[in-house]
């Protein structure tokens, strides 16, 4: 039996008017930003053939029809770097299955966008100054740490250095279980997510060269220390985490044996293998310019805007 | 029973694990930016009462365990089991020490109370949130001590000690919440 009470109130929507409000005010500043600097706005399917393939991402498919609602719009942007676009940047909804939880809804706002000519440190910078534009106003200065550093200084654990059983060890503690047999991408996922997140300075921070088991579309890279890392990045703001960007994988065959090693991991999970985009790859193939991109959470910033606790509070309707 | 994976984990869902019944108390998922995701679960072990705090990968699953609360009318204690019995079907079911536990400090014969049942058995039991028990032995309340604040030590008909206003004499009945074990009120007989 449903609660009479909850029935009667269950039109109402999820988000207070005023966050509402912010949200439109928010949604209109992003796209002055980059209106005064010249990125074009791109207005692309959430619709597609071709999906991801990344094992930890689970898109929604369209029963039927064969299409998938896009987890975000990166293979179309590729498409359309490749294309020569220059820069562009797109504001739109992204759905992604299961992913459910404070933080969480499976349909959100995902604000992505590419530099051609530039590097993800150049990009870092313009990602300060959007979040300062909108009106964070974060309790430090922004900085930058290694993934490495921030390893050191917390957990005292080289990341690239650690051996499996150290990952490992760790891992089990946190988790309160055994954590022997998992990956080195999952152990450090783990204590990164666990340990870590929680301790990071406050303020706007940046980690950057990740390992290279965690490289996802990020070229990879060697770093002052001779060590090859990934050269992908994300940005914390008072310690909650808002964006993933990269310096991004260029070369075609590369791109093709990381789709192999994702449905690979994919079967070992007992999940559906994804057929690779070829469009994409033949876009690879043709020539995407050297770019950095990132993708950043609206929802998520828009909570720390008006200091919310739960996604719900600042979208419309939710389930 | 079924398996519930991770997605499916809500406070109230009983799954079994190391070997144990459990209550989920809450879930909490959390993913990096790219990359796994987790469930940090919180559980309660309906054997133990222990919390247990457990991460799991998206995905993983427990399975379900086979357990239910029924309201059941407690019926006599004969001095190793207490017995219950389910009012519509007066189908009778015996509950050791282990899972009455304090619940017996409260227990009064013809009352109902909630059984927790794992895999047909009695795993646990609660008493009502308030229940009415008759004063057995207490010092004599003194006349003209109705408006101070002052208690005593009182022992109920189940065995329960409780504090009670001075005014309260042997034979009478009060209300405790049988959460703290603080006395409520005055109860009519």
């Amino acid at each position: 039996m449903p609660d009479p009470i909850n029935t009667s109130t269950q039109w109402r929507p999820t988000a207070p008017h005023e966050v509402l409000i912010k949200r439109a005010r928010l949604l209109a500043q992003v796209r002055e930003f980059f209106a005064l600097r010249r990125v074009l706005e791109v207005d692309l399917p959430v619709l597609g053939e071709r999906t991801v393939s990344d094992p930890h991402l689970d898109s929604l498919s369209i029963e039927g029809s064969g299409q998938y609602l896009q987890t975000s719009p990166e293979y179309f942007m590729k498409r359309l770097l490749a294309a020569g676009c220059g820069p562009i940047y797109a504001l739109a909804k992204a759905f992604r299955a299961n992913d459910i939880g404070r933080q969480h809804n499976p349909e959100f706002t995902l604000l992505e966008w590419y530099r051609p000519g530039w590097n993800e440190g150049q990009l870092m910078a313009e990602l300060a100054e959007l979040l300062l534009s909108v009106g964070c106003t974060p309790k430090a200065a922004a900085h930058r740490v290694t993934y490495r550093d921030i390893f050191l200084a917390t957990v005292n654990i080289d990341p690239h250095q650690a051996s499996l059983t150290q990952l490992t060890q760790l891992a089990s503690e946190i988790a309160q279980r055994n954590m022997s047999g998992e990956s080195r991408a999952t152990c450090l996922d783990l204590i990164f997510s666990f340990e870590i997140e929680a301790r990071l300075p406050p303020g706007i921070v940046f980690v950057h060269d990740y390992p290279e088991s965690l490289c996802a579309l990020a070229q990879l890279g060697v770093d002052t220390q001779g060590v090859t890392v990934a050269r992908r990045f994300e940005v914390f703001l008072d310690r909650t985490e808002l964006a993933n960007g990269y310096f991004e994988l260029l070369d075609a065959d590369e791109q093709r044996r990381r789709f192999s090693e994702d449905n690979r991991q994919r079967k070992a999970l007992g999940k559906a293998e994804i057929a690779v985009d070829e469009k994409l790859l033949a876009a690879l193939d043709a020539g995407l310019p050297s770019c950095a991109g990132v993708a950043l959470g609206i929802d998520r910033l828009l909570m720390h805007l008006v200091g919310a606790q739960h996604i719900d509070e600042v979208i419309a309707f939710t389930r | 029973m079924a398996n519930y994976s991770t997605n499916e984990f809500r406070s109230g869902l009983k799954v079994m694990l190391d070997g144990d019944p459990c209550s989920i108390i809450e879930n909490e998922f959390v993913k990096p930016g790219k990359g796994q995701a987790f469930s940090r679960v919180r559980l309660k072990n309906l054997k133990t009462g222990r919390v247990w705090d457990r991460t799991f990968k998206s995905g993983e699953s427990l399975e379900g365990a086979d357990v239910s609360e029924q309201n059941m009318q407690y019926l006599y204690n004969d001095g190793e089991y207490w017995h219950f019995m389910e009012p519509e079907t007066f189908e009778q079911h015996q509950a050791d020490k282990t899972a009455v536990g304090d619940t017996a400090l409260w227990l009064r014969e013809q009352d109902t109370c909630v059984v927790t049942l794992y895999n047909g058995s009695p795993l646990a039991v609660a008493a009502a949130n308030h229940v009415d028990l008759e004063i057995t032995q207490t010092d004599p309340g003194l006349k003209g001590d109705t408006a101070q604040g002052g208690t005593k030590p009182a022992t109920l008909s189940t065995g329960a000690v409780i504090k009670v206003p001075l005014f309260l004499n042997e034979g009478e009945l009060v209300s405790v919440d049988t959460r703290t074990g603080e006395y409520l009120n005055r109860a009519k007989k």
